[in-house]
């Protein structure tokens, strides 16, 4: 009986010969992440225990990017104990200030997770790696300590359900909207507990960005993981970015999935999700009018130069309607820097935008872009709960970059069609 | 594990926003979570509710965010355990990392009315709803892991064996 990618990753991680589905293991972490709303309580668990040095120092990842640049006194007092802590155990991975971006962005960027490691992060969006054929998954602080201490996590192995998606996509169609598409497909407890394994011709011919984009958003499905096979493209992307070895694995054509799941993707037009649920998804065709008051562009789920360039293409030589706050973020600064040589920060400026420094802010509502009572958003991030961006009467509607644009200029929520 | 005290009812895919919303996460301090526990799907639940109190909820308890602030908030609230249909798997972890007991059980929900109390015992595998008379099975919670929730969650668990 043969296994899957994610089966293979754990087995060599743990060491074992043989693994199956519902199986408690102990693996070895390649790295292990963590940010300044979650190292904070890690930092202190971890001296708690007794701990005195980290298991290894260029295993571990910290980066400063979710109440950053420090909104207040407090997130600059929890940043300040992380920079102490990184300094202290003289942490190679280590991102603030002018070097840090959104962590999801930023690790990928700079060859830090690679194909066939296993990721733990402590950060429910950890899932993205798996783009790159890494087992990749959230976990929270008090895990985070632990491995920062021994190097090791316990881990229940994932069943895996594999989605095969065939056809040629739409004009105007990414991975934000194959994913929004799944999503509503199965529901935001779908696949709980489980990995998502994306595979098919339409898989195939995606580009990184949009396979980071449908890995980020596996956990609004409650997956443990979401996991593509590294291909030509994977390699393409990793190969100037490698500075150490890597390993890639593909799932054996006898593995066994708890589910399979064809979608036609061809049939899928661009897709929003309504509030409150990341699963409460339409086609752009139904959304019906939905006034908006501030669209949002950017976040570890469509903050990278692919879907600034998709962004300004739309926006190009046009204005965001008068009552709409449009708010860029780009996720990296490689990607700001990229995206002011090709000129797209002038496009965002001239359409009435604002550009904010890298940051996770906006989107989880902590600051940088705050809605207040009954203002509605459409965004390209990755979560619509209550309360999400703002005021808990507030609403967040989940779109593509393209769509995102459209509907800055049109001032309700749009497709790119339209104008 | 014995624990008894009132249900307080939320319904299903109650996240993480929701337990303790983002706008709070600039600290860590129990105390000052608890503040606001459950504060965007009950803004009053803190002020309506007493230590002891239960959260019983329906499917997918705590999906979203791996913030540990979570079950932090609810249980420096005081509450000393959830039961719900089902559970979000980091928020699963969390809790029993952090030393707050959690209860899977399909059939207690629609059982029960708000403010009804219930004894669990996790130990044998129960729920007993006082008033009915009426028990439900629920998975016992294994003897290392009462050990763990005893120590106060995981770190300290691992604290006091280094120790031994």
């Amino acid at each position: 009986m043969g296994n899957t990618i994610t089966e293979k990753i754990l087995m060599a991680h743990a060491g074992l010969k043989k693994i199956q589905p519902g199986q408690l293991i102990n693996a070895k972490v390649d790295i292990a992440l963590g940010n300044d709303v979650t190292a904070p309580i890690a930092i202190n668990e971890f001296i708690k225990a007794g701990g005195e040095k980290v298991f290894n120092k260029n295993k571990i990842a910290l980066v400063l990017d979710h109440f950053t640049p420090n909104k207040d006194i407090n997130s600059a007092q929890q940043c300040k104990k992380v920079r102490e802590f990184a300094l202290r155990q003289k942490i190679t991975h280590f991102y603030e200030g002018g070097s840090v971006g959104v962590e999801h962005a930023l690790l990928p960027e700079k060859g830090i997770v690679l194909p066939g490691d296993l990721v733990i992060g402590a950060d429910s969006h950890t899932c993205t790696y798996g783009a790159l054929g890494a087992f990749s998954t959230g976990v929270g602080s008090t895990d985070l300590a632990a491995a920062m201490l021994t190097g090791e996590i316990w881990l229940k192995v994932p069943a895996s359900v594999k989605f095969i998606l065939f056809g040629k996509l739409q004009k105007w169609v990414s991975g934000k909207d194959l994913i929004l598409h799944m999503i509503g497909r199965i529901g935001v407890d779908g696949a709980l507990y489980r990995a998502m394994e994306f595979t098919g011709e339409t898989v195939e011919k995606l580009s990184m960005a949009d396979r980071l984009t449908i890995a980020n958003m596996a956990i609004e499905a409650g997956a443990k993981n979401g996991i593509f096979a590294a291909d030509r493209v994977t390699e393409a992307y990793i190969r100037s970015r490698a500075k150490r070895p890597y390993k890639i694995y593909s799932s054996d054509p006898d593995a066994v999935y708890a589910e399979v799941i064809e979608i036609d993707a061809a049939k899928i037009e661009p897709q929003v999700a309504f509030p409150h649920l990341p699963s409460n998804v339409k086609g752009i065709s139904k959304v019906g009018r939905v006034k908006i008051d501030q669209s949002l562009i950017g976040s570890c789920t469509n903050g990278r130069i692919e879907d600034l360039r998709v962004a300004a293409e739309i926006l190009k030589n046009r204005k965001a309607a008068p009552h709409v706050r449009l708010i860029v973020v780009p996720a990296t600064p490689d990607i700001y820097r990229q995206a002011l040589k090709e000129g797209l920060l002038e496009i965002f400026l001239k359409a009435g935008a604002v550009i904010s420094p890298p940051s996770c802010g906006a989107c989880l509502g902590g600051h940088l872009g705050i809605l207040a009572e009954g203002e509605k958003a459409v965004a390209t991030t990755n979560r619509n709960f209550v309360g999400r961006m703002g005021h808990p009467k507030s609403e967040v509607y989940l779109a593509s970059p393209a769509v995102a644009a459209a509907s800055a200029v049109l001032g309700r929520i749009a497709s790119p069609e339209e104008l | 594990m014995l624990i008894k005290g009132k249900v307080w009812k939320f319904g299903d895919n109650i996240d993480t926003d929701a337990i303790i919303p983002a706008r709070y996460l600039t600290t860590s301090d129990p105390q000052e979570l608890a503040a606001h526990c459950m504060e965007d799907a009950d803004p009053d639940f803190v002020k309506k509710m007493a230590k002891g109190d239960i959260i019983l909820a329906g499917e997918n308890f705590g999906c979203g965010s791996s913030r540990e602030h979570a079950p932090i908030a609810i249980k420096a609230a005081g509450v000393p355990c959830v039961v719900a249909k089902s559970f979000a798997r980091i928020f699963y972890r969390n809790a029993f990392n952090m030393g707050l007991p959690i209860f899977e059980s399909g059939e207690l929900f629609d059982a029960v009315r708000e403010g009804e109390e219930i004894i669990v015992d996790s130990t044998r595998g129960t729920i007993t709803v006082s008033g009915l008379g009426k028990t439900f099975r629920i998975n016992p919670i294994p003897p290392f892991m009462e050990e763990l929730i005893a120590d106060g969650g995981l770190m300290q668990h691992i604290a006091k064996k280094r120790r031994k």
